[in-house]
């Protein structure tokens, strides 16, 4: 039987939960019914709960300009080709450290784990990737920071938890070599840690814009995030001179900004639902400790 | 009767390796670029002892000791700069850590099922909104003229402000906007490991009486406060690492007293206006405290954790 205190709080949760649920919400539902609002209705503070005088006139503003287009689609490429690299390093090495039989592996761990505390700084780093002559190339962007220990170790704690020791040796007595061992058993068996980093690295290309700021000057190879930032926050939304009044283009201006919130952040977002189900698993609890 | 240690009949180190040397292959990609991009770095940072000069390279220019650190520790930005970092990510760990907790505690007892599932999923989506999009936002919906805030003002009868201009405000700005963005994905965390108490111990605490509170205090937090302390230690270890993309970010000539941070410093002087040395110093100086930090804050822990948590 519940007691009355009980009832009591499981009200109390629901109006937090509630409350909780609508303070993050809401900032984002303003954001979607503003971008088919016409300005002024946004800006006289008409716009609350639903959209006013609809216009797809921002999106249209969004759609016509170049540059986003060009950040795009460097984005795309970086984030695809980004993922697919710093899997390609990561959840190899993270298995051969998962193996309790390999000789050195505290010391190769410890040569990773060193440099989630400590690193050269900002400026070496810069000139160490010059002397490498990846500077103002896209390779900046999807190689040299490719490996990102706090995931090489996820990926190890994983292997470690879920591949069982029998199975290995099971497959050794067959006359199983580890790569084959490795590509047709273990990475078979492992999809939910795959999803999880693959996801971590996706979201943290298609965000980025510390590196392309730092290495690259070449305007074509601009991301995505340095064209928003030139949108949402150095106003520069119209290029060329308009024959319409200077208040009129910066209205304009206010409606393309919250087009381009939602357009170039909606496809990020929407994986998350597809592979939720893979973070509940205790994958990171298992990072945490190891 | 004692076990032999090992399964199988001892090997020297040599056959060891040689049996598994597709795992060193496996290795080798991940560690050359942790050599590469990581080590050879923390080789260079000899420029912050010297007089950097490109064209001489890293070890042709020439030797100045701790001349720029001095430099660093006289200029008059280092108190600011040093406040400014502190109170930051003090401010943010006091508020950014305990709310995940509590809200995967709020999720964990929260009895309706489908709000509960749509709640976890709604309140992780904003961590995946990029930094630029995220000031973006705060700053459309700050903006006097056009945004939120102008329209409360205008309602209200009052005169807006710049609130993105105002150096007393940054700092909140800049922390709740954070906890707005990842108190929900921080929480998941805490729930899986929330997730893997025993249901029989609720039954237990049920059939001994104990309310909803008490199962709280007595089942759920000792089940997550392993987690705690490590994320604790592990924030606690970036203490002076203030992220540089959200500050840079949200910076403008008004509000730079109270947002100039280290990083953010070390950026302008050394990638802006070439002082290479100068600002590798600046940011040696950094890594060098945060690591001291947490050096201690993980020994502290461990006394700590033998005493009390465990």
């Amino acid at each position: 039987m519940k007691s009355l205190s009980d009832k009591w709080i499981d009200r109390i949760l629901l109006i937090l939960g509630i409350l909780v649920f609508v303070v993050t919400v809401y900032p984002l539902y303003f954001v979607v019914i503003a971008s088919f609002s016409s300005p002024s209705a946004v800006s006289g503070g008409q716009v609350w709960l639903f959209p006013k005088s609809v216009t797809l006139e921002g999106y249209r503003r969004v759609f016509e300009n170049e540059r986003i287009w060009l950040g795009y689609r460097n984005t795309i490429f970086y984030t695809i080709a980004g993922t697919l690299i710093s899997l390609a390093f990561t959840l190899p090495a993270g298995y051969a450290l998962s193996r309790k039989d390999l000789v050195g592996r505290n010391a190769i761990s410890l040569f990773f784990v060193f440099t989630m505390y400590f690193s050269g700084g900002l400026i070496p780093t810069y000139f160490i990737v010059d002397s490498f002559h990846l500077t103002n190339t896209f390779w900046v962007i999807i190689l040299p920071f490719a490996v990102n220990v706090y995931h090489l170790i996820i990926v190890r704690t994983f292997f470690q938890s879920t591949i069982p020791d029998d199975l290995l040796e099971v497959s050794q007595l067959d006359g199983c070599s580890n790569t084959r061992f490795f590509v047709s058993i273990v990475l078979p068996l492992s999809k939910a840690i795959l999803a999880v980093v693959g996801l971590y690295s996706a979201v943290s290309l298609w965000n980025q814009y510390f590196t392309s700021l730092v290495y690259v000057r070449d305007d074509s190879l601009v991301p995505l995030q340095l064209v928003l930032r030139e949108i949402l926050l150095q106003n520069q939304t119209v290029s060329g001179a308009a024959s319409v009044s200077n208040v009129e283009l910066q209205k304009v201006g206010e409606i393309m900004k919250y087009a381009v919130i939602i357009v170039s952040t909606v496809p990020i977002m929407c994986v998350y639902p597809f592979l939720q189900k893979y973070f509940n698993k205790g994958v990171m609890v298992g990072a945490i400790k190891g | 009767m004692k076990q032999p240690k090992k399964k199988y009949p001892k090997k020297s180190i040599r056959t060891r390796i040689t049996r598994n040397w597709e795992l060193y292959l496996f290795l080798l990609p991940a560690v050359l670029l942790i050599f590469c991009f990581n080590y050879l770095p923390m080789y260079g940072v000899q420029i912050a002892f010297k007089n950097f000069r490109p064209a001489k390279g890293i070890w042709g220019s020439e030797w100045v000791g701790l001349e720029h650190f001095f430099r660093f520790f006289r200029s008059y930005q280092f108190g600011n700069l040093i406040k400014n970092t502190l109170i930051l990510s003090l401010y943010g760990l006091l508020a950014g850590f305990p709310l995940p907790i509590l809200f995967a505690l709020l999720l964990n007892q929260m009895r309706f099922a489908k709000f509960k599932k749509v709640l976890q999923t709604v309140t992780s989506l904003p961590n995946f909104i990029s930094t630029v999009v995220l000031v973006g936002m705060v700053s459309i919906f700050l903006s006097p003229s056009s945004g939120i805030y102008g329209a409360v003002c205008n309602l209200l009868g009052v005169k807006a402000g710049n609130p993105m201009g105002e150096p007393g405000l940054f700092r909140h700005i800049y922390v709740w906007s954070g906890v707005w963005q990842s108190t929900g994905w921080g929480s998941i965390i805490y729930l899986s490991a929330l997730s893997a108490v025993d249901p029989s111990l609720y039954e237990a605490a049920t059939i001994d009486g104990a309310n909803r509170l008490q199962k709280i205090r007595h089942i759920d937090l000792p089940a997550i406060a392993p987690t705690c302390v490590i994320s604790l230690i592990l924030s606690a270890g970036g203490i002076m690492g203030v992220g540089f993309e959200k500050v840079f970010l949200m910076q403008n000539d008004l509000n730079l007293s109270a947002s100039e941070v280290i990083s953010t410093y070390v950026y302008k002087v050394g990638i802006q206006s070439a002082q290479y040395s100068f600002s590798a110093a600046v940011g040696l100086f950094n890594t060098v405290i945060n690591f001291v930090i947490l050096v201690i804050v993980n020994q502290a822990a461990k006394r700590l954790g033998d005493t009390s948590l465990w």
